[in-house]
């Protein structure tokens, strides 16, 4: 089952469930560190002679390899690592690009990433049907400033500061699937004099 | 009948008015004296000669100044306007409709000639004269959609039709009431709807996308949405907030009847025939308290609506800085007499 924590909130906000392998003629995995336990997990059930449709990119946090090796150990077709989601993302665009019809994406991990790789997918012209999600690690979200529209990765505080118009953001919970990001708007334009705690609140 | 067209500001020292004859002409939004949501949609007939709802498009006083306005917005921030790749065809199905009942509901202003794909456009009040092939945008300085969304009063956004549902995948919109195209392009029905409150529980938007999802070629819908803006400004955005935002602090009671602003979008939805998607005009009118409250059966039910409206909707319309102040003026206007049913002035 899926151990996101994330709680119960506006439509546009995603929600996400556990990965499952369905029918398909190729199986495309994206994941970061904390979502490799899950590619492990359902790609390690699969018949030998099904690992030749298999391809799986990995964003591992710097310095780590015991899961790169447990990840290689699967024995996929294709197996790659890169040190950035941008990097790993603009791979998966190539090898989506080549895909067929029937082929099924599967992205764990944090949000940043695996909404990345749904817009890759879409970007791509793979239905929503065709896409799974699995939400594992921080809750740190990837946010647009509305006003310079500035994205901003990593972000666990609410507000956050703009790195690049000053502003104080809130970050609310709209979400564009198309960005892969929340909104952030200025949280005292009315009155910009208003002081505002800071707090860390997506672990 | 022919229009004065005005010469005033949205901006800077906002020199927008209403003329007194176009002020018993105003959408009022409130056919009652308490308002909640609801799916207010009724067929966009002709209504009322000299109402808002006479023409298919109504054109009034402001439509050069607005344009105008429109002109500043995009200069400056050119992702106000957007399609998706998959929405020519819509573009120039909006062209079309825009054209064909502009140029019939205002024979004085604008003039369409047809020659086969040849088309030959005369927009008088801003002085504009082209020729081009109807469906080939090279023949157009720009998307179909900027085109004439840049002659039409009002935001317009085109909603692609699939899945069961509607697809934000389009608009020109430089006059909205704080959201953003930019971010909500590719949503559907209820994402780009996902922050209002109330709404989504009382079942209201299901049932305006069932209506909309069946919505029939030639027979528009529309509804009235309203909201309050300090200042006559049109371009109230997400992206500008922090310019439009200080305006709440200037409220003041000597000063609200001049800065408070009802400001009401008539909403209306037509089927496009080629592309089968939706157009959604937002056509935004403006009308400061003092200019509201010279039609007194208005400042009875705007005092009335105003001191019983439910606390989250004071707060998403953006209204908690003023709310106390603007109930206190109002009720000077209100003597407790009765109101008649519907939104016209007595």
């Amino acid at each position: 089952m899926s151990e996101s924590l994330i709680e119960e909130s506006i439509i546009s906000r995603p929600t996400y469930g556990a990965l499952k392998i369905v029918p398909g003629l190729a199986h495309y995995f994206l994941a970061d560190a904390s979502g490799a336990e899950c590619v492990i997990r359902v790609v390690q059930e699969l018949p030998r002679d099904m690992m030749e449709k298999v391809h799986i990119l990995y964003v591992p946090t710097p310095g780590e390899t015991a899961l790169i090796t447990s990840l290689y150990a699967l024995g996929a077709n294709r197996f790659e690592h890169f040190p950035t989601i941008d990097d790993a993302v603009a791979k998966l665009g190539e090898w989506l690009s080549d895909a067929k019809m029937g082929s099924q994406l599967y992205l764990a991990g944090t949000e940043g990433l695996v909404g990345q790789g749904v817009a890759k997918g879409e970007a791509c012209g793979l239905d929503h049907t065709a896409v799974q999600c699995e939400h594992r690690g921080s809750l740190a979200r990837r946010v647009q400033c509305v006003h310079c529209k500035t994205m901003i990765e990593d972000v666990t505080t609410q507000p956050v500061k703009c790195p690049s118009c000053d502003l104080l953001l809130l970050v609310r919970d709209h979400y564009s699937r198309r960005l892969a990001a929340f909104q952030g708007g200025c949280i005292n334009a009315e009155d910009p004099s208003e002081e505002i705690e800071i707090k860390e609140v997506f672990k | 009948m022919t229009i004065q067209f005005k010469d005033e500001t949205f901006r800077g020292d906002f020199t927008y008015a209403n003329s007194p004859s176009n002020i018993p002409r105003f959408p009022f939004p409130f056919p009652e004296d308490e308002y909640m949501y609801s799916t207010n949609i009724e067929p966009h007939h002709a209504a009322r000669a000299g109402s808002p709802f006479e023409n298919a498009f109504d054109v009034d006083e402001h439509y050069v100044a607005e344009m105008k306005d429109r002109a500043l917005v995009l200069a400056e921030d050119p992702g106000r306007c957007q399609a998706l790749p998959h929405m020519e065809t819509a573009g120039w199905d909006f062209l079309e409709l825009v054209m064909v009942s502009k140029a019939r509901d205002y024979p004085d202003l604008f003039k369409l000639t047809m020659d086969g794909d040849r088309w030959h456009w005369i927009n008088k009040p801003l002085q504009i004269d082209d020729t081009f092939t109807f469906g080939d945008s090279s023949t157009l300085p720009c998307h179909p959609m900027e085109y004439i969304g840049r002659q039409v009063q009002g935001d317009h956004a085109i909603l692609d039709q699939r899945d069961g549902n509607l697809w934000m995948d389009a608009g020109i919109i430089t006059a909205q009431a704080d959201w953003s195209l930019d971010f909500d392009i590719g949503m559907n029905f209820f994402e780009w709807h996902a922050p209002v409150p109330l709404a989504h529980e009382l079942g209201v938007f299901q049932r305006a996308l069932k209506f909309l999802l069946t919505l029939p070629q030639g027979q528009p819908s529309r509804r009235l949405n309203w909201t309050l803006t300090v200042n006559p400004r049109l371009d109230t955005s997400p992206e500008n907030y922090p310019k439009w935002g200080p305006d709440k602090l200037t409220v003041t009671p000597e000063n609200i009847g001049e800065k408070i602003h009802l400001r009401v979008e008539l909403q209306t939805f037509w089927r496009l025939p080629r592309s089968n998607a939706i157009l959604f005009p937002i056509r935004t009118y403006l009308m400061a308290m003092n200019e509201v409250v010279t039609q007194p059966k208005w400042a009875r039910r705007l005092h009335r609506v105003m001191r019983d409206l439910r606390p989250e909707l004071v707060d998403y319309k953006g209204l908690s800085r003023y709310h106390p102040i603007l109930v206190e003026w109002l009720s000077q206007f209100d003597d407790g007499a009765p109101t008649s049913p519907g939104i016209f002035p007595d």
